[in-house]
């Protein structure tokens, strides 16, 4: 380790808000890289879920009037 | 050869491939970005010249290397989309746009924040600098060319020859260092010479590259197995899917 305290660490002789910028700036966008895809994904599965309802509905439908016929 | 060939471009077999290369790639990719970002924060020795700005290093210099070679694969998937018509390389070049974007905008902007210190400004209009600028307008402009067609199969054309035309920047952002002497510093890491960094800042940084070179595969893979249940939502293998994850 080559800072003795955390305070020194987080700090770094005065470069430290550069430093810690940087990183959280990097690790926003790489969270963003991953989380996209995920969403996504979630949407189609949510949409398939939905076209899903519509039909099975709709098939209810029907065959409430082929009885009624 | 050539079976081999048909089953790359096929989107089921690379949905199952990458599926199982993700179960052991991820967990090492978070691995090693933990390491390699905990050595170089907190157990290298600062810069004798930089002090601790330096840090930013083990960061800009993984992801500006990979916004150049992220380019190369997207150019290469637009190649191969014109040339033989494969549907999952389309898909890989549209999925890279997106990477080197993000990537491409971390490069300048933790370069930007690094230069207050070091040089005393934001920003120079550098030669490496502009160009890097130039690159990020490549990557967005292919996103925003796909988008503007509604035509999608003319608009993966249009995109990948953009992405070929483009190609003429890596090699002058790679070798701006050198034509151009400014204040950006010429590379620190060379492969035909000794390089100009200590043994005790390199090994981070070299961690820190392989880590971001397998985060880069990780969530290109994602984005594209994403992008392919999209695409092939008709098929049978596609509902199946779904249906088990819903």
């Amino acid at each position: 380790m080559y800072f003795t305290t955390l305070s020194d660490a987080l700090h770094m002789a005065g470069h430290g808000p550069y430093v810690w910028v940087s990183y959280a700036a990097t690790l926003l966008v790489m969270f963003v890289l991953i989380w996209w895809p995920i969403k996504q994904r979630r949407q189609l599965i949510e949409q398939q879920q939905r076209i899903q309802r519509i039909n099975a509905s709709s098939q209810g439908n029907s065959s409430l009037k082929d009885q009624e016929d | 050869m050539w079976t081999f060939f048909h089953k790359l471009g096929s989107p089921k077999w690379f949905y199952d491939i990458s599926g199982k290369i993700l179960l052991w790639l991820a967990p090492i990719t978070a691995l090693l970005l933990i390491v390699g970002a905990v050595w170089g924060l907190f157990y290298a020795p600062p810069d004798f010249k930089q002090g601790n700005s330096y840090r930013i290093i083990y960061i800009h210099v993984p992801v500006a290397v990979l916004s150049l070679s992220g380019y190369y694969l997207m150019a290469i998937a637009g190649a191969i989309h014109l040339i033989w018509r494969m549907k999952l390389a389309d898909v890989a070049m549209r999925c890279a746009a997106r990477m080197g974007a993000g990537l491409t905008f971390l490069a300048l902007f933790t370069g930007a924040v690094w230069g207050k210190p070091t040089w005393g400004t934001y920003w120079v209009w550098d030669a490496r600098i502009t160009s890097e600028l130039v690159l990020l307008f490549l990557y967005m402009g292919i996103i925003a060319l796909y988008e503007a067609y509604d035509n999608k199969v003319a608009a993966s054309r249009a995109c990948a020859v953009l992405a070929l035309v483009g190609t003429v920047n890596i090699p002058i952002i790679y070798k701006s260092v050198d034509w151009w002497y400014s204040l950006h510093q010429p590379a620190t890491i060379k492969f035909t010479e000794k390089s100009t960094i200590d043994p005790s800042m390199f090994y981070p940084l070299l961690i820190m590259i392989i880590a971001f070179y397998c985060f880069y595969a990780v969530a290109l893979m994602m984005h594209m197995r994403s992008e392919v249940l999209v695409s092939e939502r008709k098929t049978r293998w596609v509902q199946e899917i779904l249906e088990k994850q819903s």
